[in-house]
């Protein structure tokens, strides 16, 4: 196992690399693109139940499908990194687009209406009162949604962009452990490192979550 | 792109390699990886849940299993065990079990803890309790993970192709490699109307199992 690692180390930097932008990347895109849908859904709450359904074909779309497809609807090449981007992209607003709206629409409808009677504009009220009362569950999909994509990125190493996971493909084409060992234990302990990221942003930014259990 | 793969009635004889055929062994991935997943995490689960012992490990299972990566699993296996069942078998049921597991427990934990009093006091005994009362009323919740596990396991179940086995998987990893578009775009949308016709399937079980004074 060391020999492979003092081997190989440029080959497994390089995939961690790769599979930390591949993985992020849609993170980021698929909550901004998700906030403005899910704020649809609360909206207009006959949008609510489309918006479900919607989400959850999208997301049963197997990877595999969605990475060999989109170059042919996108005009990429077929080993372009835009590929797995956009498909993880779409299975994050698929999974955030939902949170979101639930999100939403778990805040006490007293404390909306008392922001009203402050005199808080829609928008305002939005961000300021809305947003931050529904974090916790929106952080709670934001988790889901990242965990879910540092594992998928690796399906993409079947159409040759993977990250970690050409360290499968590799390790299974000569019959050799080591490789596809390290790639899982690298993916898990990325999918660790930004789960617990998460969990520190938000007991940093939503600190009276902590104090729930006395006042109640 | 086109459809042509997917309407060709050639494609739906029963010869090796036909849709129904690789539906039916893509079927018998997911029936089997969520059977013994189930056999395996509804026991831990229900124990979790109905002592409270161990809640951490319920709570995690949910996100460790999710960040398991199941292509790297499967090559793992492949490698250590040969080509054949089991080592499909093990990489879907890894990812069947935290949904379940977490759900199962989420359901009892759910519970008014003043109805399984009440159970208690009206002389029931501890199986008595889980049996007729904890588990009905832990059924919504524990369901609903159940399906969204079959969703998952249903997409994820096309990586058994990518290691010479069987499966939708081999649609889109054959069409891939001669460059058919058309039968790529067959095997998604098969694996997609199974996904979606399946928790159809489960929906109306739901409807038909949680008794009508959950609803």
């Amino acid at each position: 196992m060391s020999s492979y690692l003092s081997n190989n180390w440029d080959t497994i930097l390089t995939a961690l690399r790769q599979h930390i932008w591949l993985a992020l990347v849609p993170v980021v895109l698929g909550f901004v693109i998700a906030l403005p849908i899910g704020y649809l859904g609360v909206r207009f709450p006959r949008l609510y139940h489309p918006l479900v359904n919607v989400c959850g074909v999208l997301y049963s779309i197997p990877s595999l499908a969605l990475f060999v497809f989109l170059p042919v609807l996108l005009g990429t090449k077929i080993l372009s990194p835009l590929n797995i981007v956009v498909a993880l992209t779409i299975y994050t607003v698929a999974l955030l687009s939902r949170t979101v709206a639930d999100g939403l629409r778990s805040v006490d409808p007293l404390v909306v209406e008392s922001a009203t009677a402050m005199g808080y504009r829609r928008l305002r009220r939005l961000v300021d009162v809305q947003l931050p009362v529904a974090l916790p569950v929106i952080l709670a999909g934001l988790r889901v949604a990242t965990v879910a994509n540092i594992s998928l990125v690796s399906v993409g190493a079947l159409i040759g962009v993977g990250g970690l996971g050409q360290l499968f493909t590799r390790g299974f084409q000569l019959f050799y452990l080591e490789p596809i060992i390290v790639g899982i234990v690298l993916s898990v302990a990325l999918a660790g490192i930004a789960d617990l990221t998460i969990v520190l942003i938000q007991r940093w930014i939503t600190p009276w979550t902590r104090f729930q259990g006395r006042t109640a | 792109m086109n459809l042509n793969y997917l309407f060709d009635p050639a494609h739906w004889n029963l010869e090796d390699g036909s849709i129904p055929l690789l539906i039916l062994s893509h079927l018998w991935y997911v029936v089997l990886a969520l059977i013994i997943g189930t056999i395996i995490a509804l026991p831990i689960g229900l124990y979790i849940g109905h002592t409270g012992r161990g809640s951490f490990l319920a709570i995690n299972a949910g996100n460790a299993g999710r960040s398991l990566p199941t292509l790297g699993l499967l090559m793992l296996m492949v490698t250590l065990l040969g080509l054949g069942l089991t080592p499909v078998l093990i990489a879907l049921t890894v990812l069947v079990i935290p949904p379940i597991l977490t759900s199962a427990y989420a359901g009892m934990r759910s519970l008014d803890p003043r109805v399984v009093d009440a159970a208690r006091g009206m002389g029931m005994r501890p199986w008595q309790v889980l049996t007729k009362v904890e588990l009905p009323m832990a059924l919504p919740v524990l369901i609903s993970g159940f399906r969204s596990a079959a969703l998952q396991v249903v997409a994820t179940a096309t990586v058994a192709a990518a290691v010479g086995l069987n499966g939708l998987g081999r649609l889109l990893i054959d069409g891939l490699a001669v460059n058919d578009y058309s039968r790529v775009l067959a095997g998604a949308i098969v694996v997609a109307v199974l996904a979606v016709l399946l928790d159809l399937v489960l929906a109306l079980a739901q409807r038909w199992i949680v008794s009508p004074g959950l609803r």
